[in-house]
């Protein structure tokens, strides 16, 4: 990390050591604010104005799992049952041990490993398979798996919504061991993670999720929250890390912000591991010895952790400006506004602090072993009860208005975010529009025959026309064969059908 | 010189025409020109005359509404909207050398249809043969992107076109002498007048708008991937579907940028790119934004119709898909020199990946491909000179340091 903060020797920061000795002078004496006549933190989440969301009876992110289920035993492939599995299929994966990595690109798979006797089903990469499970489809649930031995990830999700993530055991497996990429209202929890060489649990570019109950260690970064909005991570024992729990805006990323995130309830020990992060990576700047790092993100509120024994310091607060190690992006904010420090327990941290930090402390005029260590410019951050923690540049932070987060239990929805409804009428549109007109013209030969001669062949018939189309034949000699279009679905064809029979241009 | 002379006056430009062996013929035929009144294929005729795009991912949703992901993955925000006639009038423009200042060189002399809407250089040239900096970009899709050239530096299709038109190295026209061309031909008066409903004096902007409507109307989104992706898994073979394991895999980390379903994910990153004289290195975006950060930092190229789109990388330096591949595999930064600082892309690594994997990489990508909608390349232009090209032979024989012309 040495490059994390070097930016600060400089004028600003002489300028921000002055400006803090001169606050701090003016510091009243300590109040202690009684967090159970607080206000309560409202969090920036409404699911009633989330487009598409339904309140209804509360399940798991992913939904019910319908009847249907496949069972692998020891020596089969994983794979071969997904490729088999029509959605909504259960996956049962009987203990074992399987060499595969296992792709999932459709929606509503559970994927749920049989517990015996102790005995897990082992995805093992041997050290040579890329991932271990890769998911895009939505309601996706991966439960009970060991994973080990794999290159990349133990778990990655690619923009499939309504994930459960659960009670998986995840050693010594490559980068990330849990990373949901671009989704939206997902649970991991109850999992295992360790040996990761950058975030044990990554939760990436997501919204509405939920991280509780994990036990991660012996990684770079225990749990990530990056570029994501409406989070909750509580309730996790996080220790020997690199850095605990991070909350991140990356910057150059297409999603530019991460905000309303609360970190409560974990139990952040002993995060001193030597840090082993592949050059390069943003995570390879994190000092040995953090407890929390904020950086950049927004309305990030930390309550009720314990939080100790970090030679660094127990809560790392800073902007892009003094993360010499992250490159520069025009459309996302740097700074860390409405950061909210409540209650927590703190103890023995920043025993032995970075030179950098000591340099910010010297400049301050103040040498203590920070608790909390804020080195950014930013806005509106708030702290309660500060006499309870040694503090370094919290000068501008305000009382906060509310003392605790108990009105917000979960962020994750009531019911799972549908898929777009299109109407039937529309689907056969712009499935004619998108997909047929690539080969086929009104009146004229593309690829294929012209609508005119389809319309010839198939007048008042969109029945016939719509199995044609999910099972073609070759017709014509002189013109290529046709692929199936059964992929769109029954109810897309028959709309197609009836669409292109009605076109008069 | 070339340019004083055309500004100069009608019998100069004559006189120069004959000079350098350019025939400038009378205008084209008028009545051989009539602008669409339907949609470019994919896209549906509002009633208002508007030309939408309709696509099967219009059918998903995704996080913050961004394209960037997995496989039903929705598209972000797209430029559409613009009438039949506007679209077509584009075509015709993009199409004719009479947008340079000499009359030799189109929009499409160097974003070619038949190499993806590049020119198979390593580097462009312009008017007069003059070299350009970098590698001509794909125009596949551009209806998503925010921001245009390799730099960044223009945030819509229109600035773009106004930097190519008048650039030195490129087209090297002036404002002045392009209206004057324009104005002084009856076809286009006439054409410009049925696109905008305007009054007979053409204007810059229409011309940046009718530009801007053609080249969003080049949608590239059906191919077989695209039917994978909806569902369709017999439309890429197991092969296949291992080279887009391990493109999306976190070891090659192909996907966190080339990020499905445009494969951009329209951001700046900094790779290390190699440049063929490392004493002059293309600062790229650091330039834009005035930020050594970004030094190096280049926009993510799309790689839809990338087999056709040779050779690769904002220099051009790699000839082969599999060369640009294998320049990622030899590890983080291999290719900077020791005395150059670059703040390299996170995802930059060593993924270590076999040949076998790198061949199974080249083999999904071409499944990438889809030029269904390509539109049609007018035989004929309002102006009377060859389409894409109207160049003298001494120029055309020419030879290129980096590649050859044709």
């Amino acid at each position: 990390m040495k490059r994390l903060l070097v930016l600060l020797i400089g004028m600003g920061a002489i300028a921000a050591g002055i400006g803090y000795y001169l606050g701090a002078k003016s510091t009243p004496a300590s109040v202690l604010t009684n967090v159970s006549q607080g206000a309560a933190y409202q969090g920036g989440y409404d699911q009633a104005k989330d487009a598409g969301v339904e309140a209804g009876q509360r399940q798991g992110p992913a939904g019910q799992a319908s009847q249907a289920l496949i069972v692998v035993n020891d020596g089969e492939s994983i794979q071969a049952a997904v490729k088999q599995a029509l959605p909504g299929t259960t996956i049962q994966i009987m203990p074992g041990v399987y060499h595969e990595t296992v792709y999932i690109d459709k929606d509503s798979i559970q994927l749920i490993g049989v517990i015996e006797a102790g005995k897990r089903a082992v995805l093992d990469g041997q050290g040579k398979l890329n991932d271990a499970i890769l998911y895009s489809g939505n309601n996706v649930v991966v439960e009970n798996l060991e994973i080990t031995g794999y290159k990349g990830n133990g778990i990655m999700g690619q923009a499939g919504n309504n994930f459960e993530i659960r009670n998986n055991l995840i050693v010594d497996t490559g980068i990330y061991g849990i990373f949901p990429q671009l989704g939206k209202n997902g649970v991991v929890e109850y999992n295992v993670v360790s040996g990761i060489a950058d975030a044990a649990i990554y939760i990436g570019m997501s919204d509405n999720v939920h991280v509780a109950h994990n036990q991660v260690f012996d990684s770079v970064a225990g749990i990530e929250i990056e570029n994501s909005r409406h989070a909750i991570v509580e309730n996790n024992h996080v220790y020997n890390n690199t850095g605990g729990i991070l909350a991140f805006i990356t910057p150059g990323l297409p999603i530019k912000t991460t905000y309303d995130v609360i970190i409560r309830n974990n139990f952040i020990l002993s995060n001193n591991h030597e840090n082993f992060g592949a050059p390069g990576s943003t995570v390879a700047g994190i000092p040995a010895g953090t407890g929390i790092l904020v950086m950049a993100a927004d309305e990030v509120v930390i309550e009720n952790n314990l939080i100790v024994d970090h030679k660094t310091v127990g809560v790392l607060i800073v902007d892009h400006a003094n993360a010499s190690n992250v490159t520069a992006d025009p459309d996302a904010d740097p700074n860390p506004d409405k950061v909210a420090i409540l209650n927590n327990t703190m103890m023995n941290n920043g025993y032995d602090t970075i030179p950098e930090i000591k340099a910010f402390m010297a400049l301050s005029l103040k040498q203590v072993e920070p608790d909390i260590a804020h080195v950014s410019a930013g806005q509106d951050n708030c702290i309660i009860n500060r006499h309870r923690y040694n503090t370094v540049g919290l000068s501008d932070f305000t009382e906060c208005e509310f003392t605790h987060t108990d009105a917000i239990k979960t962020y994750l929805l009531d019911t799972p975010v549908p898929p777009r409804d299109i109407a039937a009428s529309e689907r056969g549109k712009i499935a004619y529009l998108g997909v047929c007109t690539g080969c086929h013209s009104y009146n004229g030969r593309l690829i294929g025959p012209s609508i005119q001669t389809i319309q010839a062949l198939y007048f008042e018939d969109p029945e016939g026309l719509a199995t044609y189309l999910a099972n073609p034949i070759k017709k014509r000699p002189d013109y290529p064969e046709m692929p199936s279009q059964a992929y769109l679905g029954e109810e897309t064809l028959l709309a197609v059908a009836k669409y292109v029979l009605s076109r008069e241009n | 010189m070339i340019r004083r002379l055309l500004t100069a006056g009608v019998v100069l430009v004559a006189l120069l025409v004959d000079l350098i062996g350019i025939k400038h013929q009378a205008a084209a035929d008028s009545t051989i020109f009539v602008l669409q009144q339907t949609c470019p294929r994919g896209f549906e005729l509002t009633s208002d005359n508007r030309c939408e795009l309709r696509t099967l991912y219009q059918f998903y949703d995704s996080t913050q509404s961004r394209g960037v992901g997995g496989t039903h993955t929705g598209l972000p925000a797209v430029r559409d909207g613009f009438s039949p006639q506007q679209i077509d009038l584009g075509r015709l423009l993009f199409f004719d050398p009479v947008l340079s200042v000499d009359g030799t060189v189109s929009c499409a002399s160097c974003h070619r249809p038949d190499k993806g809407f590049t020119d198979g250089q390593a580097v462009s040239l312009g008017v007069a043969g003059k070299q350009g900096t970098r590698s001509a970009p794909s125009l596949w899709n551009t209806a998503f992107l925010t921001s245009y050239f390799w730099d960044a530096r223009s945030s819509s299709l229109e600035q773009q076109a106004a930097e190519a038109l008048y650039s030195q190295a490129e087209m090297a026209n002036t404002p002045t002498n392009l209206l004057q061309t324009l104005n002084a031909n009856p076809i286009y008066q006439g054409l410009f007048q049925q696109a905008f409903n305007s009054g007979t004096s053409i204007t810059l902007d229409n011309l940046y708008t009718a530009l801007a409507a053609f080249q969003t109307s080049l949608i590239s989104l059906n191919s077989r991937y695209d039917r994978y992706a909806h569902g369709d898994h017999a439309a890429l073979n197991s092969d296949e579907v291992a080279g887009l394991n391990v493109f999306r895999s976190f070891v090659a980390r192909c996907a966190e940028c080339h990020t499905p379903p445009l494969f951009t994910n329209n951001q700046i990153a900094v790779i290390g790119v190699p440049d063929d004289d490392e004493t002059i290195r293309d600062v790229g975006a650091e330039k834009t934004y005035g930020e050594s950060k970004l030094k190096g930092g280049f926009k993510v190229p799309t790689l839809r119709n990338i087999e056709h789109t040779a050779p690769y990388m904002h220099s051009g330096n790699f000839t082969e898909l599999r060369d640009a591949i294998e320049f990622y595999n030899l590890g983080r930064g291999h290719a900077v020199p020791k005395d150059t600082k670059l703040l390299l892309h996170w995802h930059i690594t060593s993924p270590d990946l076999s040949d076998h994997e790198i061949d199974l990489l080249v083999g999904f990508m071409a499944c990438l491909s889809d030029q269904k909608f390509m539109p049609t390349i007018p035989n004929t232009v309002p102006s009377g000179l060859t389409p894409i090209n109207h160049l003298p032979t001494a120029v055309t024989s020419a030879t290129n340091p980096r590649g050859s012309l044709q």
